[in-house]
């Protein structure tokens, strides 16, 4: 290259170390060895009403970080995501009265709702409807899955000997069992570690899947998706594969969900649990697989704890709070507090000389130091060709 | 009428601007030139309020606006065209010059008719939807709209990027003419050299977020003694 | 006869009342490097989104390498080796520069080349110290220097640059012209410019364009002492 490179800039935009540190392997790590930790630690700290308490904040948690993968990732905003949940939950609870044996309908449970996504999401991905439709459609399924299977109360209503229940939902759901083994069901301790466990493997499966080409084309697809058609990816099968992933995942939360309380019924299905689904994410951080695992369980708690007390409508607890949230604390708990952290630590390395003009100084300094070695091989190019060029 | 001191500006903790201080009186025309990432464009955004400053001040006609909003800084009488022209895809071209029009308060069928005669070639597009125009009329319309609102300050982010050869021309014409018979006062980032020299009076440089020297008139149609200005690694 | 890399058969179409490409007829050779160029409005831009199959064509055929690629699903063309510099930088604006190049390449080759490709790309087109740099944040230029990147990287046999030197000064014009040149040793390329010393610099063939329809074809120096090209384009002064 004969013509020499104009001077670079001094200072380049690269992403905050909090960034940096979310989108590395570390970050999840860390996310690891807490989940670890709390499995292995939690039944010996709580006590059995607490520990399951516990499991039904995981079982929501693993329903949130699948709106929060579809969503914050995909860029899909899916209003139904509580359908794949009811979906989940009332496909065991069905499969398991009929079948006896859990094994079958744990994987139905994830299966079904899949199945239904990828119907659905052919029709919105591949028809090329906008945002928009995504939205209306999702919601309108929940409503009339709610509706329908609200009206199921007779005994007629029935798959096989598992009658549907109607407003009266089911009953009395068979616990999980080891495969093979009838008589062997979990309990509440079980039942808590399957809940985390599984949580982790989500988690886990969700990193790895974003750090491969194929969760990074569905990242793409959500930032600009006319330029990931121009390169050559169809847009239409990733936005599929993510919608359909994050089905399954909530379809094994309501599976979860089914076991945990051993009844089912169609409010699951309802317009407030997908309400509250989506303000879990938007509390805990949109963006983030952790924002979703910790807006879900710090809402629920807080609900909870209200719950207890007359004086309060805990709806309208739980409005403030995403009125609160989105006009103060938009990014959410997770990236606030990280933010938080790193500039905490910075206070600290610096021994409190925070000021602005030094961290602008080291700012530059580091740039200065870097520019030089931007393009050495322009450099060493000779002048008398550059006049060449200009003449 | 513009007073520019010590201005430093950037993006979150990356900093950009570096000390900028620069005078411009009613009138005159000033061009700004400089490779890309020096910091043209993130002068103009801080001068409209689109970015704001990290330090120093800016004073307009002897208002200091340094945290003024955008909009105020609008009504005071300076107009920009942002690179990227950022018209109104689903309004009609002639909306896009109507709301340019808003904070006069006057009637768009005078005022516009006479903005026209300066912008012919968009005459027959005033009906069509912004955003199906080709991005040289796009530019076209973003300076109209611009000029729509009788502007004393002007900031013009390269205007001619995009631009057939004839209309750049008409427009370098055109502004010319403004600041001739209208006095307006006239801020230039630009690339094109033909251009910046037929509009503009003065040009500085601007490398490495800091105004450097100005070069003399005589020397911007070389293009060898331009890049020792500007920078160029040897 | 070879078939040609490109060919359009009298392409037409039309929206929203506006008959934005004309009958064109339009051929194009393996690795060569035509510049088109024509009034704002003329229908370049659209002629190449009929291209890339972001636009439909109302009539007409579009024959790569002798496959019809009329109609085809956006991401089709593309697939078959077309790549294209949008007018205005189409990126992924929340992602690293690294990563839209990395993207770029990934889909036809392993991660393994992948990285090498990528590292390899952003050197030839000096942006190598931005790797980690937010695309979003970059200056504009800066930005087609990125999406420049972001086509050579996928390798595509034809290219498609509407308004490389935009926004750029006149080294980095002349930067951008030798790589060009480079890159059109082994790839076909359609280039849409207005900068006339810039076009003069890398084209041998000039096609023009006038209100959708191809009015004239030859060699720089031709079109631009034709009278017509004069009037309506390129004004009076001398280029």
């Amino acid at each position: 290259m004969s013509t020499p490179l104009p001077e670079q800039r001094t200072s380049i935009p690269v992403p905050g170390a909090l960034e940096r540190f979310a989108h590395s392997w570390k970050s999840a790590a860390l996310t690891l060895v807490i989940g670890i930790l709390l499995l292995a630690g939690l039944p010996y700290a709580l006590d059995d009403f607490a520990l399951v308490q516990a499991t039904v904040y995981a079982v929501m948690a693993l329903l949130a970080v699948s709106l929060g993968f579809v969503w914050g990732f995909g860029g899909i905003l899916c209003f139904g995501q509580s359908a794949f949940f009811g979906l989940g939950a009332y496909t065991y609870a069905i499969a398991v009265t009929n079948l006896g044996d859990s094994t079958v309908p744990l994987l139905l449970s994830i299966v079904l709702p899949a199945a239904f996504a990828a119907v659905l999401g052919y029709l919105i991905f591949y028809g090329r409807l906008s945002d928009v439709y995504m939205g209306v459609i999702t919601l309108t399924v929940t409503l009339i899955l709610f509706n329908v299977v609200n009206s199921t109360a007779g005994p007629e209503w029935k798959i096989g000997h598992a009658p549907l229940g109607g407003f009266n939902g089911i009953p009395n759901i068979a616990p999980l069992n080891m495969p093979g083994n009838v008589d062997d069901v979990i309990g509440p301790r079980g039942m808590f570690e399957l809940t985390v466990g599984a949580l982790l493997v989500v988690y886990l499966l969700l990193r790895a899947l974003l750090a491969v080409k194929l969760g990074r084309v569905i990242v793409a697809c959500k930032e600009n998706e006319q330029r990931v058609a121009l390169l050559g990816y169809d847009s239409r099968a990733y936005k599929l594969f993510a919608f359909v992933l994050a089905a399954g995942i909530a379809g094994l939360a309501g599976c979860l969900f089914a076991n945990w309380g051993a009844f089912t019924s169609p409010t699951i299905f309802g317009l407030a649990q997908s309400a509250q689904i989506i303000i879990w994410v938007i509390v805990g951080g949109l963006g983030t697989l952790v924002g979703p695992i910790v807006g879900s369980i710090a809402i629920q708690w807080l609900t909870t704890q209200i719950g207890t007390q007359q004086a309060i409508n805990s709806n309208l607890v739980l409005g403030a709070i995403l009125v609160v949230f989105v006009l103060m604390v938009p990014k959410g708990i997770v990236p606030s507090v990280g933010q938080l952290g790193v500039r905490l630590l910075k206070a600290l390395r610096r021994g409190g000389r925070g000021s602005l003009a030094a961290s602008n100084e080291t700012a530059v300094q580091r740039a200065h130091s870097a520019a030089p070695a931007a393009e050495p091989g322009a450099s060493r190019s000779a002048p008398d060709s550059s006049r060449k060029e200009a003449a | 009428m513009l007073e520019v001191n010590g201005l430093c500006a950037g993006y979150g903790s990356i900093p950009v601007l570096y000390d900028i201080s620069l005078a411009l009186g009613s009138g005159e025309s000033l061009g700004i030139l400089g490779h890309n990432g020096m910091g043209k464009t993130t002068l103009l955004r801080t001068l409209i309020g689109a970015l704001p400053s990290s330090a120093g001040s800016i004073r307009f006609n002897g208002e200091d606006i340094t945290r003024a909003a955008p909009h105020t800084r609008a009504r005071r009488g300076i107009a920009y065209v942002p690179q990227g022209r950022e018209i109104f895809p689903t309004l009609s071209a002639y909306d896009n010059l109507r709301l340019g029009l808003v904070k006069t308060g006057r009637k768009p069928e005078h005022a516009l008719e006479a903005l026209l005669d300066d912008f012919p070639r968009l005459k027959p597009l005033l009906e069509r939807p912004g955003g199906s125009l080709s991005g040289g009329e796009q530019q076209l319309l973003a300076l109209a709209r611009a000029l729509a609102g009788d502007p004393v300050l002007l900031l013009l982010d390269e205007p001619t990027e995009g631009i057939q050869p004839s209309i750049i021309e008409e427009i370098a014409e055109t502004l010319a003419t403004l600041r001739d018979s209208k006095g307006l006062t006239i801020v230039l980032v630009e690339q094109n050299l033909d251009f910046i020299a037929a509009v503009s009076q003065r040009v500085l440089v601007i490398r490495r977020g800091q105004i450097g020297d100005e070069i003399p008139r005589e020397h911007l149609g070389d293009l060898e003694i331009v890049s020792q200005y500007t920078g160029v690694h040897a | 006869m070879t078939t040609p890399l490109l060919e359009t058969r009298d392409l037409n179409v039309r929206f929203g009342g506006v008959h934005a490409t004309r009958d064109v007829n339009f051929t194009l050779a393996e690795a060569e490097l035509r510049c088109v160029i024509g009034p704002n409005g003329a229908g370049k831009s659209t002629f190449f989104k009929l291209l890339t199959g972001q636009v439909h064509p109302t009539s007409g055929q579009i024959l790569f390498r002798g496959k019809d690629i009329a109609g085809m699903q956006p991401h089709e063309p593309a697939r078959l080796g077309i790549g294209i510099k949008t007018q205005v930088p189409s990126l992924f604006n929340g992602l690293s520069v690294w990563e839209n190049v990395w993207l770029a390449a990934r889909r036809i080759n392993t991660p393994t080349q992948t990285e090498r490709i990528t590292r390899e790309v952003l050197e030839r087109v000096g942006m190598s110290a931005y790797r980690e740099a937010l695309v979003g944040l970059l200056a504009h230029g800066q930005r087609q220097w990125v999406e420049l990147a972001v086509v050579i990287a996928a390798d595509p046999p034809l290219i498609l640059l509407d308004e490389p030197a935009a926004g750029m000064s006149d080294a980095e014009v002349a930067r951008t012209a030798e790589l060009i040149l480079e890159i059109n040793r082994r790839h076909a390329l359609v280039v849409v410019e207005h900068d006339m010393s810039f076009i003069r610099k890398i084209a041998k063939t000039v096609t023009v364009l006038h209100q959708g329809a191809v009015i004239r074809e030859g060699t720089p120096e031709r079109i631009m002492s034709d009278p017509l090209v004069q009037q309506i384009y390129l004004g009076k002064k001398p280029h």
